[in-house]
């Protein structure tokens, strides 16, 4: 993935940038975990409280007909975690760390990287949960997971930087950006079918929820771990939607980086 | 006369007047002739300034608030870019972070010395294998794996300055560090930028303790209207600049 940044490569090694990301990301995990495995916890009860909410709303109340919707629920509400809470902090991130960019001569790029590997690391420790769920559900683990999951991790990992990328350069100098990314990952959340089926939505809709990048991603995670199932023409389709994404907050974090330090 | 290591020629440097930035696009929008016309709108700091430092030599600069002290740090350190001009730094620059930057209260003094040095351009290898002459150098010893929130602010201090002086530094940039911590640690501080000083590196350093400058600092540059009002031995243009 580095390969992508090799115009910042010019005088430090891949050493160095290897090392930097993990000092960060160990950083937050080590904080995170510190003396304690509450912190995992913390990254389950947030999904698992929702899925309780949602549960209770739309199985008990409300009636959808999906069968074992608890486990549906949590096969998207986990890697939904793992987008909103990187691209919902990302317009903080480079505000937090501003001593630093002010100071040192370092890719910030790599700012934003940290905060949603770290993340990631997290999401990537709640996959054992969501498999224990499909035992539970009967549902045995399937073969197609061993390069499912990285296929997706993949795609998942280039929408979330993209927008971290694109979001955490421009609050820089729109401070109420924040504000409005919450406002975005809101409604967001209701366009991407975590806790419904798409089956469900009428047919006129389908554009809308076809058009967000993270419903693609949603619907592979859940075929996945709920049916072993890979749809390759899903995959690409979505896969270069990320990658294009990627691309654009790439290129206007690079545009504004060096100005980074006047505004901070 | 040793080779120059900063120079710096006919150097421009302005900033943009985004008084829209605290508002937000809420206030973008509202005020939007108003933040159109702003956003061409610059102001500069420094206008074609020119000078050059020579290897091993520590040079501080003097002057108002908001005469772009700190822009020339940033300029040196690569941080900024200028808008006109040519800016050449030969050599490895390591500013001094403020107090606690680049630090995590929760982690270990160990852990903190790895991400510190890291974040200042070492690698990881690097340094580990200078962690304990740093433990050493920082007296620490007995602490180092207590988090650093109960430190106090001086013992913050001596780690960071532990971490810095096993970088190597060829230029060291120094923004009134010299102003926090108590009168005992001010001392220490003054102490060991004096030791980097005897080893040849070659130092900037921005303050407004002209007492400072004119104890560590053989030359002085005295800053005003974005030129170089002034240039020459420490200890004259402090007494200038008092004088004005």
């Amino acid at each position: 993935m580095l390969l992508n940044f090799h115009s910042f490569l010019q005088s430090k090694s891949y050493q160095y940038y290897f090392d930097l990301v993990s000092v960060l990301v160990a950083k937050e995990l080590k904080v995170r975990y510190k003396n304690s495995i509450l912190g995992y916890f913390w990254s389950l009860l947030n999904p698992l409280a929702l899925a309780i909410i949602f549960y209770f709303a739309f199985k008990v109340i409300m009636r959808v007909p999906i069968e074992n919707y608890s486990f549906f629920l949590l096969c998207g509400l986990f890697p939904w975690q793992w987008f909103a809470n990187s691209v919902g902090s990302s317009p903080m991130v480079l505000l937090g760390n501003a001593s630093l960019i002010k100071k040192v001569n370092f890719p910030t790029y790599i700012i934003p990287l940290a905060s949603i590997l770290n993340d990631a690391v997290h999401f990537l420790l709640t996959i054992p949960v969501i498999l224990l769920f499909g035992f539970l559900f009967k549902v045995t683990p399937s073969p197609v997971y061993v390069w499912g999951i990285p296929c997706w991790f993949v795609a998942q990992f280039f929408l979330t930087y993209g927008l971290s990328l694109l979001f955490s350069s421009i609050n820089l100098f729109f401070r109420d950006l924040e504000r409005l990314v919450s406002l975005f990952l809101l409604l967001l959340f209701y366009l991407t079918p975590v806790f419904y089926d798409v089956s469900l939505v009428p047919k006129d809709y389908h554009r809308i929820i076809f058009l967000n990048p993270a419903t693609g991603i949603i619907i592979g995670w859940r075929d996945l771990f709920m049916k072993g199932a890979f749809d390759v023409g899903l995959y690409f389709v979505y896969f270069f939607y990320s990658l294009g994404i990627f691309f654009v907050g790439f290129f206007i974090f690079r545009k504004l980086s060096p100005r980074f330090a006047e505004v901070l | 006369m040793q080779e120059s290591v900063v120079i710096f020629e006919r150097v421009t440097k302005s900033y943009p007047t985004y008084t829209y930035i605290t508002g937000g696009f809420k206030n973008f929008l509202i005020h939007l002739p108003k933040s159109l016309k702003g956003f061409r709108k610059r102001y500069t700091v420094l206008r074609e300034i020119s000078f050059q430092i020579a290897k091993g030599e520590c040079v501080g600069f003097i002057g108002r608030n908001g005469v772009g002290k700190s822009t020339l740090l940033g300029l040196i350190a690569g941080v900024l870019k200028p808008d006109s001009g040519k800016i050449v730094v030969k050599g490895r620059v390591s500013p001094l972070l403020e107090l606690g930057a680049g630090f995590h209260p929760d982690l270990t003094g160990r852990e903190n010395i790895i991400l510190n040095g890291v974040l200042l351009g070492m690698t990881k290898a690097e340094v580990k294998a200078k962690l304990d002459f740093i433990v050493e150098f920082s007296g620490l010893k007995d602490f180092i794996d207590q988090p650093i929130r109960t430190y106090s602010s001086g013992m913050v201090a001596r780690l960071a300055f532990s971490v810095i002086a096993h970088l190597d530094p060829e230029i060291l940039l120094i923004d009134e560090i010299l102003a926090v911590g108590d009168v005992e640690f001010q001392k220490k501080s003054f102490q060991k930028i004096l030791e980097f000083k005897e080893k040849g590196i070659t130092i900037v350093l921005v303050s407004h303790s002209l007492d400072s400058i004119e104890k560590v600092c053989d030359r002085a540059i005295w800053l005003e209207n974005g030129g170089i009002k002034m240039d020459g031995e420490a200890k004259e243009v402090v007494s200038a600049y008092l004088r004005s």
